[in-house]
């Protein structure tokens, strides 16, 4: 076999190695949803699980919990998203809120919530820093805040991480999207800079936006860790209760689980449906909203809205961080002072072998994971150049798939065929776990800059006798240097966020900085907590910086080298 | 299209592996006894590494834990990897998959720290290995006359599955700078929340804290608490029983922080409140917790402890090994240096833990007894006299009923 075919099976085998597991997982969770699972001496199908599951007293709390931080966190990540963009189409504002999207986007959601956590909590930072001297609260108020009964801390977490990818995937689609022009166009006709951009562009941005708002959508209605940190846990949003019966002691409990998995699963499909049914009904009256003509005004009121709300989401989630850092280093920090009253290091030196191993473990499953799917996007998307094909919307929808479907509706099936094939906590199982929501991010990160790369390169190279795989390695890749390292770094980031794959899959035996900060967020000491949410965010953040950093080094040593020759 | 064939085979591969691989793990392995001489498991475990699953909420405890391993590295070359539960139902559950999924050996989880109805449900579905206790040299050293709940957990015997690691007996914590008078029984808690409205809570149940302080409640106000010593006779019998811990907890609630609508996360989240100020009582399982809490930073100096009159609930936690444990010699060799005389006094010594031992002071030996002689007291902890009688846990159905019970009237 050449080299070229090995090349042509390799989008199969990508699809195969990240489909087959979710297609698996669904499976061995959905006949155990209706009764059938052997080893729990379940070998007829019935509807009992679904009964037991209906009548479960928690559950339309847990519904409700599920749906309202879930749609409320898509839309207002969504309208704060377009509305800045629109807003300050072209001002210097949108690069430097981009400047600040990636190193947010790039903090694990655990960290980010950690922090968030102390923030607003009634003890938290924010009163700590007006009391008692502005409020005369000698003790902190009882004010649900933390968690808050709808869920509205929750909420909050997950804007803050869901704006940065919604902004991120937005902004590129605008470079293809030939903003510029279509307002150019519209405000000549005497368009406000808001309306002309809300009328003109955002109709032909939003198709290259669908996928990822549904992916924030699935993610927002079906995430566990955020949750066990920031949402009411008695009872929990329904992810958080499909978990916890996963873990439930009593066996039969496993069919409830079951049952509540695909329950998880048919909530984020109808939760999809009827965001699409809102994208026609929107559509169909926007429509005539577009031929109404309305000119709208300036738009400076919207303008200072939209940046004051972006920025103060940015300044909680530095804060909440910073906190945690600050945490990691202290000794006693009391309510109502503002800071710590003693500071040591006490505490690191006491997790001092802690901090290693599960370091080492983020770090060797985040690298792997992010290198593995590197190779095969890049071998995807070098096969997809030189056999002249392009990913059609079905494909994306497919690389999308582990994005859309809650991962507590698959984990488990996984699991029991991990189990089955005899890799169940060992690294691959948990490298491999990992590269279901790596690749994806690798393969958008990187498709765009590959795409984009000028065909005459290599066809030059090409020219000058070069073969397809020395072009590949000698023009294309240095060329790419840039945007490979930086979809690297994206990928090690995805994998340090994992939680649920790393418990299913890892067994229990793969401590990560994740699971750690997590399962720490339930017991009592900030300062632990902070060390881990520290590195956790640490980690991510020196990944990217990494990448930026590298490509920089090589070429001002190269340019030393051609010097020196 | 091609790619949608290539799919197909290697779905319906997983799919037969997952169904058969099912179907051959359902039959259930008879416990067999350990026989091996103490001289021969140290030997075979060495160079074992133990998958300890022990909760991991709190920072003190997992200190501890760490400790352990460095000394059962030094001394045996076994190594020990703390995997850190939120709750030790995770363990049950994940041999429970592992069974289930027709791993009789290699499993994942070597020794767990456990008892009650995490232990009833292991010992009922034949998941324990052992028995081994009578192994373990260390075993003959344990205080069975005056600690009964050594072999006996939660009413359930522990027929040697599980190694006795320490005593736990319920006690509350408060900041004698902001409280003066606290509470002596279940009933004058009440009058006390409502005279101070938001200012007390407990662990949200199945954290094991707040299932205790719910059978704590249910034994004060229980018409005839003997019947709680026996299984779950039927639901006449629990509605009958548990009738006043319902009344009592919709009496209290509405004074509880957050007006009884949310609870903490566990003892250590209730402790953090404490500090924080959010909260006037913590509870906690260890006597010395309050003196530990200081000594670490985590509560001010002024903590102190009280226990109610009429007794609170003591039990013992154990630690037991899988049936299928990779590393069962070295699971062994841990449990038995768990219930080592210097183990046992490191984790009394309140600046480390502060949980009290399982042992006999009179089968110790002259300088083992010093150890624990030794140990520091620490300003907030109650001398033993002062803890008060120890009231017998329910039997594990009880709590079972009592937490699903719970679930349905305030989760929701």
């Amino acid at each position: 076999m050449t080299r070229r075919d090995l090349l042509a099976y390799l989008p199969g085998l990508t699809l195969l190695l990240f489909l087959a597991p979710v297609a698996a997982g669904l499976i061995g969770t959905w006949l155990p949803a209706f009764g059938y699972f052997p080893a729990l001496e379940g070998h007829g199908f019935s509807l009992l699980p679904w009964q037991m599951l209906l009548a479960h007293p928690g559950l339309p709390e847990s519904l409700r919990l599920t749906l309202l931080s879930g749609f409320l966190a898509t839309l207002t990540s969504f309208l704060l998203t377009i509305v800045f963009l629109a807003a300050c189409h072209g001002g210097r504002i949108i690069l430097a809120i981009r400047g600040l999207m990636a190193p947010l986007l790039a903090v694990p959601h655990a960290a980010m919530a950690l922090g968030l956590a102390f923030l607003i909590a009634p003890s938290g930072w924010l009163v700590r820093l007006v009391s008692p001297w502005a409020t005369g609260w000698d003790l902190p108020p009882d004010v649900a805040s933390l968690p808050d009964p709808n869920g509205l801390a929750l909420t909050l977490g997950l804007v803050m991480k869901e704006l940065p990818f919604l902004l991120l995937m937005t902004l590129s689609a605008l470079e293809h999207s030939r903003a510029d022009e279509r307002l150019a166009i519209a405000r000549s006709l005497g368009y406000g800079p808001v309306m002309a951009w809300m009328k003109t562009v955002l109709p032909a941005v939003y198709r290259q936006i669908r996928l990822p708002i549904y992916a924030v959508l699935a993610y927002s209605l079906s995430v566990v860790d955020m949750a066990m940190i920031l949402a009411p846990l008695s009872p929990p949003p329904l992810a958080v209760q499909v978990f916890r019966w996963f873990n439930d002691p009593d066996l039969t409990m496993r069919f409830v689980a079951a049952a509540g998995a695909v329950l998880q699963l048919l909530v984020v499909v109808a939760a999809i449906a009827l965001w699409r049914l809102g994208e026609i009904l929107a559509a169909r009256l926007g429509r005539a909203w577009i031929a109404g003509g309305r000119r709208g005004g300036k738009g400076r009121a919207l303008r200072v809205l939209v940046k004051a709300a972006i920025q103060t989401l940015v300044v909680l989630a530095a804060a909440g961080l910073l906190a945690m850092a600050l945490w990691s280093v202290t000794r006693r920090w009391r309510y109502p002072d503002a800071l710590p009253s003693s500071l040591s290091l006490d505490i690191w030196s006491r997790l001092g072998n802690d901090i290693v191993w599960t370091t080492g473990t983020t770090l060797i499953s985040g690298l792997a994971a992010a290198f593995i799917a590197l190779a095969l996007v890049l071998g995807c998307l070098e096969n997809e150049q030189r056999r002249g094909l392009t990913i059609s919307t079905r494909a994306l929808w497919l690389l999308y798939a582990p994005l859309l479907v809650p991962q507590v509706a698959f984990l488990f099936g996984s699991q029991v065929l991990s189990i089955q094939i005899g890799i169940d906590a060992t690294w691959i199982a948990l490298v491999w776990s990992h590269l279901l929501f790596v690749l994806p991010y690798v393969f958008l990160s990187l498709e765009d800059s590959y795409r984009a790369l000028d065909e005459r390169y290599s066809r030059t190279a090409l020219c000058l006798g070069a073969s397809p795989n020395r072009v590949f390695w000698r023009v294309k890749l240095p060329m790419l240097l840039r945007p490979v390292l930086f979809a690297t770094a994206v990928g090690f980031a995805v994998s340090v966020t994992q939680y649920l794959p790393t418990l299913f899959a890892g067994g229990g035996r793969f401590v990560t900085l994740t699971t750690e900060a997590v399962s720490l967020s339930a017991g009592g000491d900030r300062r632990v907590m902070g060390v881990f949410a520290f590195l956790q965010a640490a980690l991510p953040l020196a990944a990217f910086a990494a990448a930026l950093a590298l490509p920089k080094r090589l070429a001002r040593s190269r340019a030393l080298r051609e010097q020196r020759a | 299209m091609r790619r949608r064939i290539a799919l197909l085979p290697l779905l319906a591969a997983c799919l037969s592996t997952l169904l058969t691989g099912t179907l051959g793990g359902a039959q259930r392995e008879a416990a067999a006894a350990e026989t091996r001489a103490w001289p021969e498991i140290v030997e075979a475990a060495k160079g074992q590494t133990v998958y300890w699953n022990a909760w991991g909420g709190d920072e003190r405890i997992n200190a501890y834990i760490a400790w352990v391993g460095e000394r059962v590295w030094d001394d045996y070359g076994i190594m020990v990897r703390h995997v850190k539960l939120a709750d030790t139902a995770d363990a049950v559950s994940r041999v429970l998959a592992e069974r289930a999924a027709g791993k009789t050996e290699g499993g994942s989880v070597d020794l767990i720290w456990i008892n009650g109805e995490n232990f009833a449900t292991m010992k009922d579905n034949g998941l324990l290995y052992g028995p081994f206790t009578e192994a373990l040299p260390n075993f003959a050293l344990v205080d069975f006359a005056d600690k009964p709940t050594t072999l006996v957990d939660f009413t359930v015997p522990t027929d040697g599955l599980e190694a006795p690691w320490g005593m736990a007996k319920l006690n509350f914590i408060y900041d004698s700078a902001r409280v003066a008078e606290t509470p002596g029984s279940i009933p004058a808690l009440l009058d006390w929340a409502k005279a101070n409205p938001g200012r007390f809570t407990y662990p949200t149940p199945p954290d094991f804290l707040g299932t205790t302080f719910l059978k704590q409640v249910l034994i004060e106000l229980a018409p005839d608490p003997a019947f709680l010593q026996q299984p779950v006779a039927d639901d006449a019998q629990v509605e009958q029983v548990a009738r006043p811990l319902w009344e009592y907890l919709d009496a209290l609630h509405p004074h509880l922080w957050r007006g009884g609508k949310t609870f903490p996360a566990s003892g250590p989240a209730q402790r953090q409140l404490l500090d924080d100020g959010e909260v006037d009582f913590a509870l906690s399982f260890y006597p010395s917790e309050a003196s530990s809490a200081i000594a670490n930073g985590l509560l001010p100096e002024t903590a102190r402890t009280f226990v109610l009159d009429e007794g609170t609930i003591g039990n013992t936690h154990f630690v037991a090994i899988p049936f299928n444990a990779s590393a069962a010699a070295g699971a062994l060799v841990v449990a038995n240096f768990l219930m080592g005389p210097e183990a046992q006094a490191q984790k009394q010594n309140p600046e480390v833990w502060g949980d009290d031992t399982v042992l006999a002071m009179a089968k110790l030996a002259p300088a083992d007894r010093k150890r624990f002689e030794d140990l520091p007291i620490g300003v907030a902890t109650l001398a033993p006299e002062a803890l008060g009688p120890t009231l017998l846990e329910p039997h594990p159905s009880w709590m079972t009923r009592i937490e699903a019970e719970w679930q349905r009237r305030y989760a929701r």
